[in-house]
């Protein structure tokens, strides 16, 4: 593997093509790319960590959020920056490959001159060329990974589960897993990864009578280092997610029983405990500034790439906090030297996969092309083009989030429209088809029935502080780490500086101030309560799309933000 | 897991036999308490109204209650809880959701050296801060954590 020279030429070809300038760091970047994978291994523990890849089989586009705001004690420190502050902070230079990946800046340009990310052929070769440098390490895959996209729908997440097993992962937990519902995710554990794949979580309990569902943690000998790997669910399944699809099992934060897992492996003999989790980033620093004794967390969910760990000091020592990114774009490998039962030193290195560098891994490849086969007509299906670049992730809203807003309002004949805070989805430069896999990269969920109801401007107002207060409330522990409800067509002011449900005020519609009694016709989708019937949100805007053709660049409809002034979460 | 005692546990229920288990507990049930329902304390409307017709007004805050919410509750209609007090002599405790129209939840009574725990589950209207209170001898006791209450939806 590695960048051959070939390559490295094609890419300087099209960074002239593109008209950009590599600045000499730039250059000499992509001059040394051929030894841009080679990391040398270092101590005598590694983990290799991916996280949140929701489904992303081949190479996409991936844009990061230009909008990650953090308050109080997450005000302007990771993951809450963004763009030039996010470079600022870990001393990145912009225009390099690193600039790319990490941030939004210059996003099209730069994903013209670097191309796409990700890729599972990719990571398979990227995964065994790291392993071979370190043995005995361990693949780590915190959960996301058999929901986002048409295949692993159509195929109730097998696409993924072969592929994540081909690729050699050791040990997942979950959290959109569970939207396969609780059978189809025991039969998976039970079956296909007997023997294979740990699936972890010590946060899910029977509803009844508190019973574990899954295994709390393994101890596993790296080098003849006992290492305990812990397994931490999303939280918060149950209530983002329909509860309907897991309704025996009950989940939540469940502090003690954690501390009691990392007690109990310690007193097994563990040397080292790290904990996977899909707590996200923010739950996760809380987390270990009040469980000791876990030397690592490798977290995922708030899809941060966060270049590097946060140390957090608790009662036990320091715990580093690590968030890898989503989509199959970084690769995590943490480097720990563990002498006389503790760890004395680490490194850590959140790799972009530029899917250009590396060459695909041939018997992965062969996989993804044959789980494809069968759906590749429907797949390729051209619905529009696009003439601006389409993407999801910030706090408000994306240009993609604002497309299915506006096909939802137009083919519902809707007053207004409301769509999920979801964090994955790929991206689109300007230019590009719009294809019916792209649709189902934003949309591809087991509840995607559309609705259209009758709304009081009370009850909206209730539901959009209701959804601000899950991504802003003071204690990441009350949050649940999606974004805003992205709204289509009302526009408002969002006073950051306030609590619960005084965040909101001048709420207008087409000019006029929304009446708290007076009622709206919402259009929305992804109803977490069972036995909605409305047609898929996918037919909805990709009847749209065939009708429109062309996609003009998208309006943001986002909201007046206050008392954010000085924030490094806004790029 | 323990699929057998789940099995035997509901045939238990299925044939009736739930009643007379709870009839041998040291909690007293329900029914024996009726001659001494305080229809003023669960029919108050604020805590502090709730707090003090159930005799538990001038409670200390004490970190020997433990007290176990969630931090989210998954379904505001039956959100578990579950209060142990360290508290020597503890004779009584009381559980209330603040922002319920009645707050006082339960007031349970612990006789004969009864271990002062309990786990239940309490229905909760909006998210509110749940408090508990601990009678021991002639001292009152408290500890509380709020319990958020959402809507759902557009996770992740």
């Amino acid at each position: 593997m590695s960048m051959s020279r070939r390559e490295f030429l094609q890419i300087l070809a099209a960074a002239a093509a593109a008209g950009l300038a590599l600045d000499s760091h730039g250059a000499q970047l992509a001059a040394n790319s051929s030894n841009f994978y080679e990391l040398p291994p270092f101590g005598n523990v590694s983990l290799l960590h991916i996280t949140d890849c929701h489904a992303q089989l081949l190479p996409i586009y991936f844009r990061e959020p230009d909008v990650n705001i953090g308050l109080g004690q997450s005000l302007n420190k990771a993951p809450h920056l963004v763009g030039e502050h996010l470079l600022k902070a870990f001393g990145i230079r912009p225009g390099t490959p690193d600039a790319y990946a990490f941030t939004c800046l210059d996003f099209a340009q730069a994903a013209r001159t670097y191309g796409k990310v990700g890729g599972f052929a990719q990571m398979a070769t990227l995964v065994k060329k790291i392993r071979a440098s370190r043995p005995g390490s361990l693949l780590l895959d915190g959960g996301d990974s058999w929901q986002g996209s048409a295949t692993a729908l159509w195929t109730k997440g097998q696409d993924m589960v072969d592929a994540c097993k081909l690729l050699g992962v050791d040990v997942m937990t979950g959290h959109w897993e569970f939207t396969l519902g609780a059978d189809r995710v025991k039969q998976i554990v039970d079956n296909d990864f007997k023997g294979k794949i740990d699936f972890l979580a010590q946060n899910i309990k029977t509803v009844d009578f508190g019973d574990p569902v899954f295994q709390h943690y393994v101890i596993k000998p790296i080098n003849g280092v006992p290492v305990a790997i812990i397994g931490q669910a999303f939280p918060y399944t149950p209530i983002a997610n329909p509860r309907y699809m897991m309704p025996d099992w009950s989940f939540g934060i469940q502090e003690d029983s954690m501390q009691q897992a990392v007690n109990e492996a310690r007193a097994k003999g563990a040397a080292v405990v790290v904990l996977l989790s899909h707590n996200g980033m923010d739950v996760d620093l809380k987390m270990a500034s009040r469980v000791s004794g876990i030397d690592a967390i490798m977290g995922g969910h708030t899809h941060d790439g966060v270049p590097a760990p946060t140390i957090v000091k608790n009662s036990g020592g320091q715990t580093l906090v690590t968030n890898a990114g989503s989509n199959g774009k970084f690769l995590g490998v943490l480097d720990l030297d563990v002498k006389n039962g503790k760890v004395t030193d680490f490194k850590y290195k959140l790799l972009p996969v530029f899917a250009n560098l590396i060459e695909p891994d041939v018997e992965m490849a062969a996989l993804i092309e044959k789980v494809r086969a069968p759906y590749e007509g429907k797949l390729s299906e051209k619905l529009a083009i696009t003439e601006g670049t389409l993407y999801r992730r910030g706090n408000f809203n994306g240009t993609f989030d604002q497309l299915i807003l506006d096909a939802l309002m137009e083919v519902k004949g809707a007053d207004a429209a409301f769509s999920p805070g979801f964090r994955w989805g790929t991206s689109l430069l300007p230019g590009e088809a719009i294809t019916m896999e792209h649709l189902m990269d934003q949309t591809a969920i087991t509840y995607p029935q559309t609705m259209l109801t009758e709304m009081s401007g009370e009850t909206i107002k209730a539901i959009l502080e209701d959804v601000l207060d899950n991504l802003f409330n003071p204690d990441p522990y009350k949050q649940q780490g999606g974004d805003m409800v992205r709204v289509g067509a009302i526009s408002y002011t969002c006073d950051l500086r306030q609590g619960f449900g005084k965040r909101i005020n001048n709420m207008m519609l087409k000019g006029k101030p929304i009446d708290p009694g007076k009622k709206y016709k919402v259009a929305g989708w992804a109803p977490v309560t069972e036995g909605a019937t409305g047609e898929p949100i996918w037919d909805v805007v990709a009847s749209y799309l065939r009708d429109k053709k062309v996609i003009t660049p998208r309006k943001l409809n986002l909201p007046k933000l206050l008392g954010v002034t000085g924030n490094d979460g806004i790029g | 897991m323990n699929p057998v005692r789940r099995t035997l546990l509901k045939s238990i229920v299925t044939v009736g036999m739930l009643a007379s288990a709870i009839s041998v507990s040291l909690v007293k049930p329900a029914a024996a308490l009726v001659a001494s329902w305080n229809k003023n304390a669960f029919s108050a409307k604020t805590i502090a109204d709730a707090m003090k017709e159930a005799g538990y007004s001038g409670a200390a805050e004490s970190s020997d209650i433990l007290l176990k919410v969630p931090d989210i509750a998954e379904d505001g209609a039956i959100v578990p809880l579950e209060v142990t007090s360290n508290i020597p002599g503890t004779t009584s405790i009381a559980i209330f959701a603040e922002k319920n129209p009645n707050p006082l939840v339960a007031d349970i009574q612990f006789s004969n050296g009864a271990q002062p725990y309990i786990s239940m589950h309490i229905k909760m209207a909006e998210t509110s801060f749940v408090r508990v209170a601990v009678k021991a001898g002639d001292k009152i006791y408290s500890q509380s954590k709020e319990v958020k209450v959402t809507l759902g939806g557009c996770g992740g």
